[in-house]
């Protein structure tokens, strides 16, 4: 019984064509010794002839075999459609992509299907030998492509040829493909906001979403329901985002910078040693753990309080979320301030205590102003940090889009939303999903324009001490 | 003079204090942080269990194993205590204080040793999460009954079972070498490690090869053109991308675009590699930087091509540079948890993954599902799990700076 | 203009004669751009074999740069141009055609600071012969890496420490590991950038000594800040000011009676 497994029959030509990537490579290698010992003026050594050979019979058939598992799934899709029995196709699409996956899924073991009664076995033997037909040509030629191309370039092989460049080049090229991926990131991830946020908004109106003040993306399961479009008004998400990174930076701006100045301007080499390290801590502590702290002590801490003073808190409140993410945030505010004003010329420093200035106003007179650009942009860091924070407030703050500025009510931020929005099953059709992604868009955006913003600013201000 | 003097100084020593202060309260948050987590996972390294005796005289070794009524003979093993119990009702409310668990532990323990049909033994069976924090005291029971999760019937009960003197408290090695299950006293989060642990190798294989190449063409082979600035500034820009937009991209472009499944370590770990991938560049690029130009100068002039000086010379010296900032980097993927939850490993997932492709959950995750658990139990265990990440994350880090006193270069 | 540039390069082919030796190295018109900025202008030079030459002149009049040409080592510098024409044995090195990595390995360096690599020592000097493939087997290349040391009157002081990093011996004994590493290749020509000047004045003996004693198998250039060494090691001197090949002779001559005022100057320490 013949099988039908991609997976297999790529992997095995894949070891097919790294054996013969292999074999090539010890039959150049070989040869160029071989010219060695016969005292011939090898012009490249003999790993480099190795090295050609080989690369030039694997890369292209490897790419191939890549190119070919994205495209595995059309192309069995392509394979099984025709098999799709007549009682299938009259129960309607739901049933025929199910019965088309099933299917795929299960390729794997025909066996089984054909015992189960899922498919005849006439149709199962038809299914195998298209199959067969296509494994022939596809893969028996990737294993062909790779002995030919090593063939050619052992043929190109001799004692003055320069193997060891035209190795070096090809490495060369691999390294600036991989270097791509960067980009290719960043291109995806555009792409993929854009094109999601596109059409949400043919969905949803463009104004509705930038401008409304009412967030209930709950849509109707049935579509006669009262109120089954949702509204997607993104104004409480964005106040609540700020909210909440207001009150971590009212924690975290100050204690950070005074951190960093006592680090750097007062602290001796060992209470540096024996304190730095804390903040480090601080800085690797998943956020997952700071959203539980917040979630099981921080809330209902907060809360107590507030009732002990006659204040009503909500048990999930802005104060509770912004006060551990400003504790998450402080080393971030604190390490970079920490280097830029270690990094303030010491003869600036100097020149203000010999004038009979105290240290604290030499710092607060002279180095933090010297050194402002670099806090400045630490701080706007911070800030995108706390905008792009998901964790803690999705554990700690609720999902209630409440349009509020009072930080001991309960709001949702941005990133809240996006996470309530797509964790669970999905239709990727639904403006419920695609809102995520405009919301993500959004976020995004804002964090860019503040790392690039924050990033023109440290470099004008090196320029200026460099 | 003097006066003003003076006040000067005041203010100088206000401020050193204010600095002071500040990493005071920083490193007082952490100590609460940890000792808040030490505390509250104290109730979840033990469990309460009880030895039921086990009557299965009556079943011949011929029985298949599906039809023994494993549950029958706990409930009798049990009951047998209260001979005074007999509506259904209270039936029910009394099993209900061990673990659903025990029947199926019990089914495990004979499939393995048959040779234990036939006989009367005793059986370590657990309890059941509420009973399990009874037990340990955290049950007030001066509380009106309908405040507290056990009645005054089903306290009683359980005083009267710690009498027999059968019930005893064990570490509980559940909490270890299990994956994750509705029960409390069941579930672990060993299968999450797991989890994390192939996600983890998966983004390590992925981007350590990419990002050291990527950083090698960027610092030694690319002409400074506009095409090479370009993919600098798009690195830099990178690494302070929020983690969830790249749980968008994996969404968008593995699950949707290439249709891999959701919730599968393999695509966990691709989207973990594209974030850090701009960690591992930078950190290679500054250690390749790092190498004096000397030793490239000496090499060049013994008539090495570029690429020798790179991998001969330039790629050794900065190697334990290069492990350090990927640890690094592979820690704060270990620690990440938003973007996984767009890409689905936030499942409910029992088994204990072992390929790439298995339903797998990771340990920043599985925290943050317990965390979501309304079963008052899941708190000691979040906060165990919550330990344990950090542990190793300390591990982690320890080992990298280890590794950069031990290897470092001296120039 | 065109005849001020002729009699310039009359007077320095009369320079450049040189008696009793053939001369390996001839470079003719060398013109060197760091960008726009203009390092070296028309330098006529010609290296005789088997001898050993200096460079000498102000710090950044150049003489760096122009050892520098004769490797290609400017090559590694992006913004760096150079013009006009260097051969060596008549072959000329700027030619499209040359393999950089080819001409390196018959051209050995040596460099200011010692720079070993952070291998053992064995491994430093074996280091070129591996990398072209000269030697195939074990035993050669331990008799090539103890003749090299030896050459460079090395071998005695490690010859038990061959598995110790480089980096671990004395100043004067790195520079030395670096010249017996230069030596490995069999190299026609040896480049000297001021070898000495980060050494001791014994070590600094010790070098002089085996730059006489290699002179008889190799063609050694050595740029030097120290007057008093160029005098001691070399048989030939070129004086280099602000770019320019001001003058070139026996060293005996340019020390003593040099036609040049500003070589006067500079010799007599007037200025420099």
């Amino acid at each position: 019984m013949w099988r039908i497994d991609i997976n297999t029959d790529l992997l095995i030509s894949l070891s097919l064509i790294i054996v013969s990537g292999l074999l090539s490579f010890t039959l150049a290698k070989q040869r160029a010794v071989f010219y060695l010992r016969n005292n011939e003026p090898l012009r490249s050594m003999p790993i480099y002839h190795g090295l050609y050979v080989s690369l030039w019979s694997t890369l292209l058939p490897i790419f191939l075999i890549i190119f070919l598992l994205f495209f595995k799934d059309s192309y069995l899709n392509y394979l099984v459609i025709p098999f799709l029995s007549e009682e299938t196709i009259d129960l309607g699409i739901d049933e025929i992509l199910y019965v088309k996956s099933f299917l795929i899924n299960n390729i794997s073991s025909l066996s089984t299907l054909i015992s189960s009664g899922f498919i005849s076995e006439g149709d199962a033997n038809l299914l195998v030998e298209k199959y067969q037909e296509t494994r022939v040509i596809s893969f028996s030629s990737l294993v062909l492509l790779s002995i030919i191309l090593s063939f050619v370039s052992y043929k190109k092989l001799s004692v003055r040829y320069d193997a060891r460049r035209r190795v070096e080049r090809i490495l060369k090229f691999i390294f600036f493909v991989f270097s791509t991926i960067a980009v290719l990131t960043t291109v995806g991830i555009i792409f993929s906001l854009i094109f999601e946020t596109l059409r949400f908004f043919s969905q949803v109106g463009f104004f509705d979403f930038v401008f409304g003040t009412h967030w209930s993306p709950q849509t109707a399961i049935r579509e006669d329901q009262v109120g089954s479009s949702g509204s997607f008004g993104a104004i409480p998400l964005f106040t609540g985002t700020l909210l909440i990174t207001a009150v971590a930076m009212s924690i975290a701006a100050p204690l950070g910078l005074y951190s960093a100045i006592f680090l750097s301007q007062y602290a001796k080499p060992k209470t540096r040693d024996f304190l730095k390290p804390i903040l480090e801590i601080l800085a690797g502590i998943p956020t997952v753990v700071y959203g539980f702290f917040a979630a099981l002590t921080v809330g209902p801490f907060v809360r107590s309080c507030g009732e002990y003073i006659g204040l009503t808190v909500a048990t999930e409140s802005a104060l509770a979320a912004g006060l551990v993410m400003g504790v998450m945030i402080i080393p971030y505010v604190s390490s970079l301030s920490d280097d830029v004003m270690t990094a303030v010329p010491l003869s600036l420093r100097d020149g203000s205590l010999a004038l009979g200035a105290t240290k604290a106003e030499t710092v607060k007179k002279v180095i933090i102003p010297a050194a402002l650009p670099g806090i400045v942009s630490a701080l706007l860091l911070a800030i995108s940090r706390a905008i792009g924070e998901t964790m803690i407030v999705v554990m700690a703050a609720g999902l209630a889009a409440n349009l509020t500025a009072n930080p001991l009510s309960a709001v949702t931020t941005v990133t809240v939303q996006i996470v309530t929005l797509l964790v669970g099953d999905q239709e990727f059709d639904s403006a419920k999903t695609l809102a995520a992604f405009a919301l993500g868009l959004m976020l995004f955006v804002i964090t860019l324009a503040l790392n690039v913003f924050a990033m023109i600013i440290v470099r004008r201000y090196r320029e200026r001490y460099e | 003079m003097s006066k003003n003097l003076s006040i000067r100084h005041r203010a100088e020593k206000r401020f050193i204090a204010y600095g002071f202060i500040s990493l005071i309260l920083a490193a007082t948050m952490l100590a609460t942080i940890i000792g808040s987590m030490i505390y509250r996972s104290i109730p979840a390294y033990t469990n309460y269990s009880i030895d039921l005796e086990i009557n299965m005289t009556e079943i011949s070794a011929e029985d298949e194993f599906e039809d023994i009524n494993f549950r029958g003979i706990i409930r009798s093993s049990l009951f047998s205590f209260f001979p005074e119990v007999e509506s259904r009702s209270d039936k029910r409310k009394l099993f209900k204080l061990i673990s659903s668990s025990a029947s199926y532990t019990l089914r495990d323990f004979i499939i393995e040793n048959p040779s234990y049909i036939n006989k009367k033994f005793y059986f370590n069976v657990l309890f059941t999460d509420d009973s399990d924090i009874f037990y340990k005291g955290y049950v007030d029971t001066s509380l009106s009954e309908s405040e507290r999760r056990l009645d005054d019937q089903e306290v009683a009960w359980l005083n009267e079972l710690k009498n027999t003197g059968r019930v005893k408290n064990k570490i509980s090695k559940n909490l270890f070498l299990n994956g994750d299950s509705r029960e409390p006293e069941v579930a672990g989060f060993w299968g999450a490690t797991i989890g994390s642990l192939i996600t983890i190798s998966v983004t390590l294989l992925l981007s350590f090869p990419i990002g050291v190449l990527t950083a090698i063409y960027l610092e030694n082979f690319a002409v400074k053109n506009r095409i090479t600035d370009f993919i600098e500034v798009n690195i830099n820009n990178l690494a302070a991308v929020p983690s969830i937009i790249f749980g968008l991209l994996g969404l968008a472009v593995f699950i949707n675009f290439f249709g891999m499944p959701r919730s599968i370590p393999l695509v966990g770990g691709l989207v973990l590699s594209l974030m850090t991938l701009p960690t591992i560049i930078i950190a290679t690029r500054s250690s390749l930087q790092s190498v004096p130009p000397s030793i490239r100068e000496a090499a060049l002039a013994m008539g090495a091509s570029e690429m020798q000086v790179v991998f001969q010379h330039l790629l050794p010296s900065a190697l334990p540079g290069i492990f350090t900032g990927t640890i690094i980097g592979l820690a704060r993927a270990f620690g990440e948890s938003a973007p996984l939850l767009l890409i689905g490993m936030v499942a409910f997932i029992v088994d204990i993954p072992s390929t790439f492709t298995d339903p797998a959950t990771a340990l920043p995750v599985q925290i943050y599902i317990w965390a979501d658990s309304p079963e008052r139990a899941f708190v000691a265990k979040t906060s165990a799990a919550t330990l344990i990440l950090i542990g190793l994350l300390i591990l982690i880090n320890l080992a990298a700076v280890l590794l950069r006193k031990r290897y470092e270069v001296k120039w | 203009m065109k005849l001020n540039g002729d009699l310039i390069m009359d007077e320095q082919k009369k320079q450049n004669n040189i008696r009793n030796k053939k001369s390996l190295i001839e470079c003719r018109g060398v013109d060197v751009f760091y960008g726009d900025k203009q390092a070296l202008f028309g330098i006529n030079l010609d290296i005789g074999e088997k001898e050993v030459t200096s460079l000498i002149g102000p710090s950044g009049c150049g003489k760096s740069t122009f050892l520098r040409c004769i490797n290609r080592m400017n090559d590694v510098i992006e913004i760096c141009k150079v013009a006009g024409t260097i051969k060596i044995d008549n072959e000329d090195i700027y030619h499209p055609d040359v393999d950089v990595v080819e001409l390196r390995s018959r051209i050995g360096m040596v460099f200011q600071k010692p720079n070993p690599f952070p291998k053992s020592v064995y491994d430093n000097v074996a280091y070129g012969p591996k990398l072209h493939g000269r030697i195939l087997h074990k035993d050669d290349l331990d008799a090539k890496v103890e003749k090299s040391l030896e050459r460079a009157g090395l071998w005695s002081e490690v010859k038990d420490r061959l598995g110790e990093p480089g980096t671990s011996l004395s100043g004067g004994q790195q520079q030395r590991l670096c010249i017996a590493r230069a030596i490995a290749i069999d190299p026609s020509i040896i480049l000297m950038d001021e070898p000495c000047s980060a050494l001791d004045p014994i070590a600094t003996a010790k070098i002089e000594e085996l730059i006489d004693e290699l002179k008889d198998n190799f063609t050694i250039t050595i740029v030097t800040h120290s007057m008093q060494q160029a005098a001691r090691v070399s048989q030939r001197t070129a004086f280099f000011h602000l770019g320019k090949l001001i003058e070139v002779g026996d060293t005996e001559k340019i020390f003593r009676s040099p036609d040049h005022e500003q070589t006067e100057a500079y010799v007599t320490g007037r200025y420099g």
